[in-house]
């Protein structure tokens, strides 16, 4: 076997990355797991407490019920977004000046802020005043998303839905269109229906966008904080509270720093865990091919 | 299985054509034999994709009809027409096995299960495919790519033609001669009329029996591998195909004999009838040889390839290239030249003169 080459060199060139990221994401990740493992009674004192924060959330029902309610919205968000955002996707135009019209109006919720969209549908859904709110209290229907738990999660679904199903379209066509023309010519040729088009066709060329789609859906409805905290405030009651929004009560309106360390931790858990699976779930086949 | 007829044909991508600069393909009038091996050979942009499309159903044309057999199939689509296809870049459904591949065609028609298990394996068999049947197609090699899509065209009993778009642009060249000769060996075996489009002279020699060759739209001559080369009736053919191509010398003609520079050059058949503007001695540089006299030309350039070599010379302006055995002495400076009298011909604007077109 041929000796190594041995160059030292190279770490000139890692840390600077390392220290950026030591700064930015290690050193605070470690303050919070920090956090976890003690308890304190103020001035700056701390005691060793070991897992009983964890063991305490876990149990907590307030973080089940908030969990449990996370894991409905989020499941519901993908379960809209992915499919519809297909659809719109199979339906657009693949070349002609439309192409560009239809590019842009589906950029165009991307580009609003989180906040704005919160506060947009605030407005747009108060059943006294917005136009929504009001349209839909003149058509008979009782709706108030102030006071009706259902109607605030609704409102929270469609507004999500009309800010994120266009990054599901974008990623789609950007699959679709990668799909040379030879492909459809063959399945005509073959005698392939529309069915049968999209799915041995369509469907696994987009497989590895929809994988990334999934991924930051999953991941950025699973964090959702900016959107229910401008329209709800987590209400009404609690219906709302999801995880982000308990843990910032935890740790800010009620200064719980061990609790809320941990909870931080397990949800962060959460998160990696989910995604860990998807990404292997979808990319099974991925290894053998070309 | 069915003769094609192309009736009077013509196509444009614009709406509403209007001079001849508007058609991608001119009039084409063309009658291919039931179970024959064509190649449609030219350069890029041609108009020969275009007339694959065109008879594949891809592409309605703008004016005229195809035929398979006795039914005129102009407007119908191309899954009715019962044709297949093999593409450029190899069309497999990467989610499915090759056996899944190969069964897809069938299915999609609702064969009966047993009939289509008969037939993928007969068919696999045929492109020496029988051990891969369980494998995912995603993970094969391109040429076995291209011979899961030529096995998709050749599972259906019913299929008219079988055509080639360039199929072998992906395959590496050591491969390319071995899916070539599987070719032949399936035309000969299942003897389905196949047409083969491509840019590439030895892949058109080499496959068919008739060779179309086009050049800007038009079909500039049908014919067998031999009469392309001995008997070009176009100036494009004479250079498209060979090399070196065709030599082509400006020239004059008075009351039937050929001129250039002054000398006179024999020509087959020893008068010509040649008529136009533009007026060239066409000669192949394996038809022109040394000679002690004759036309004088100087000696420019070698170049040796292997089992002879290649002369280049000039008279005046006009590049005269001709090959030359190995063993053989080559003059140095001024020499002359002889032309084989039997493939030495005036072309007329491109056209053979002796040819009535």
């Amino acid at each position: 076997m041929a000796a190594k080459t041995e160059n030292q060199r190279a770490w000139f060139f890692v840390i600077p990355v390392i220290l950026l990221v030591a700064f930015n994401a290690i050193v605070p990740l470690m303050t919070v797991v920090n956090y976890s493992v003690q308890e304190t009674f103020g001035n700056n004192q701390f005691f060793w407490s070991g897992v009983t924060w964890f063991e305490e959330t876990l149990k907590s029902e307030r973080f089940q019920a908030a969990l449990g309610r996370q894991l409905l919205f989020t499941a519901i968000i993908l379960a809209i977004e992915i499919p519809l955002g297909i659809a719109i996707a199979l339906s657009m135009p693949r070349s002609g000046p439309w192409v560009s019209v239809c590019l842009v109006l589906m950029s165009l919720p991307l580009l609003i802020p989180w906040n704005v969209v919160g506060s947009m549908w605030n407005i747009f859904a108060l059943p006294d005043i917005g136009l929504l709110g009001y349209t839909l209290n003149a058509m008979g229907f009782n709706y108030d998303y102030t006071q009706q738990p259902l109607a605030a999660w609704a409102t929270l679904i469609a507004m999500d839905v009309w800010h994120w199903t266009s990054l599901v379209v974008l990623l789609s066509y950007a699959g679709l269109i990668s799909i040379p023309d030879a492909y459809y010519q063959a399945a005509k040729i073959d005698g392939a229906g529309k069915w049968a088009v999209f799915r041995h066709i369509q469907l696994p060329k987009m497989k590895r966008v929809l994988t990334i789609a999934i991924l930051l859906r999953f991941m950025d409805s699973f964090m959702i904080y900016t959107e229910p905290f401008v329209l709800t405030g987590g209400g009404p009651g609690n219906a709302t509270t999801f995880l982000s929004i308990d843990l910032v009560k935890k740790a800010l309106g009620e200064f719980d720093l061990g609790p809320a360390a941990a909870m931080s931790l397990i949800y962060f858990l959460i998160t990696l865990l989910v995604s860990w699976l998807f990404y292997t779930v979808m990319m099974r086949n991925e290894g053998e091919e070309s | 299985m069915a003769r094609i007829t192309l009736d009077n044909l013509r196509h444009s991508y614009l709406p509403n054509p209007k001079s001849d600069e508007d058609y991608a393909l001119q009039q084409i009038d063309l009658e291919w034999q039931d179970g024959g091996a064509y190649a449609l050979l030219g350069p890029s942009g041609c108009g020969k994709s275009t007339l694959l499309n065109i008879i594949s159903g891809l592409i309605e044309p703008t004016q005229g009809r195809i035929l398979f057999g006795d039914v005129d199939v102009t407007n119908v689509p191309p899954a009715a027409r019962n044709i297949a296809q093999v593409f450029q870049f190899p069309v497999i459904y990467d989610t499915m096995t090759v056996y899944d591949n190969l069964a897809f065609p069938l299915r999609n028609r609702g064969v009966g299960k047993a009939q289509v298990d008969a037939r993928v394996r007969e068919i696999a068999e045929m492109i020496d495919m029988t051990d891969m049947l369980n494998r995912r197609a995603a993970n094969l090699t391109p040429d076995n790519k291209q011979k899961i899509s030529m096995g998709r065209g050749l599972v259906r009993d019913d299929v008219n033609v079988i055509m080639f778009d360039e199929p072998l642009t992906v395959i590496d060249p050591h491969l390319k001669w071995k899916l070539r000769s599987k070719l032949r060996e399936l035309h000969e075996r299942i003897n389905l009329t196949m047409i083969y489009v491509t840019h590439d002279q030895t892949e058109a020699l080499t496959f068919a029996d008739q060779v179309v060759v086009m050049d800007e739209g038009v079909v500039v001559q049908i014919g067998t591998p031999v009469e392309l080369f001995e008997r070009p009736t176009h100036t494009f053919v004479g250079h498209f195909i060979g090399s070196p191509g065709m030599n082509l010398l400006p020239c004059e003609v008075r009351e039937g004999q050929a001129f250039f520079h002054d000398s006179h050059v024999p020509v087959e058949g020893g008068k010509t009838s040649a008529a136009g503007s533009r007026l060239e001695i066409g000669v192949r540089p394996e038809f022109v040889s040394f000679a002690s006299e004759g036309l004088s030309v100087d000696v420019v350039k070698i170049t040796d390839a292997g089992r002879h070599r290649i002369v280049e010379t000039r008279a005046g302006d006009t590049a005269i290239k001709l090959f030359v055995d190995d063993g053989m002495s080559i003059p140095e400076g001024t020499a002359h030249l002889a032309f084989d009298q039997n493939r030495t011909r005036v072309y007329a604007d491109g056209w053979l003169a002796e040819e009535s077109r």
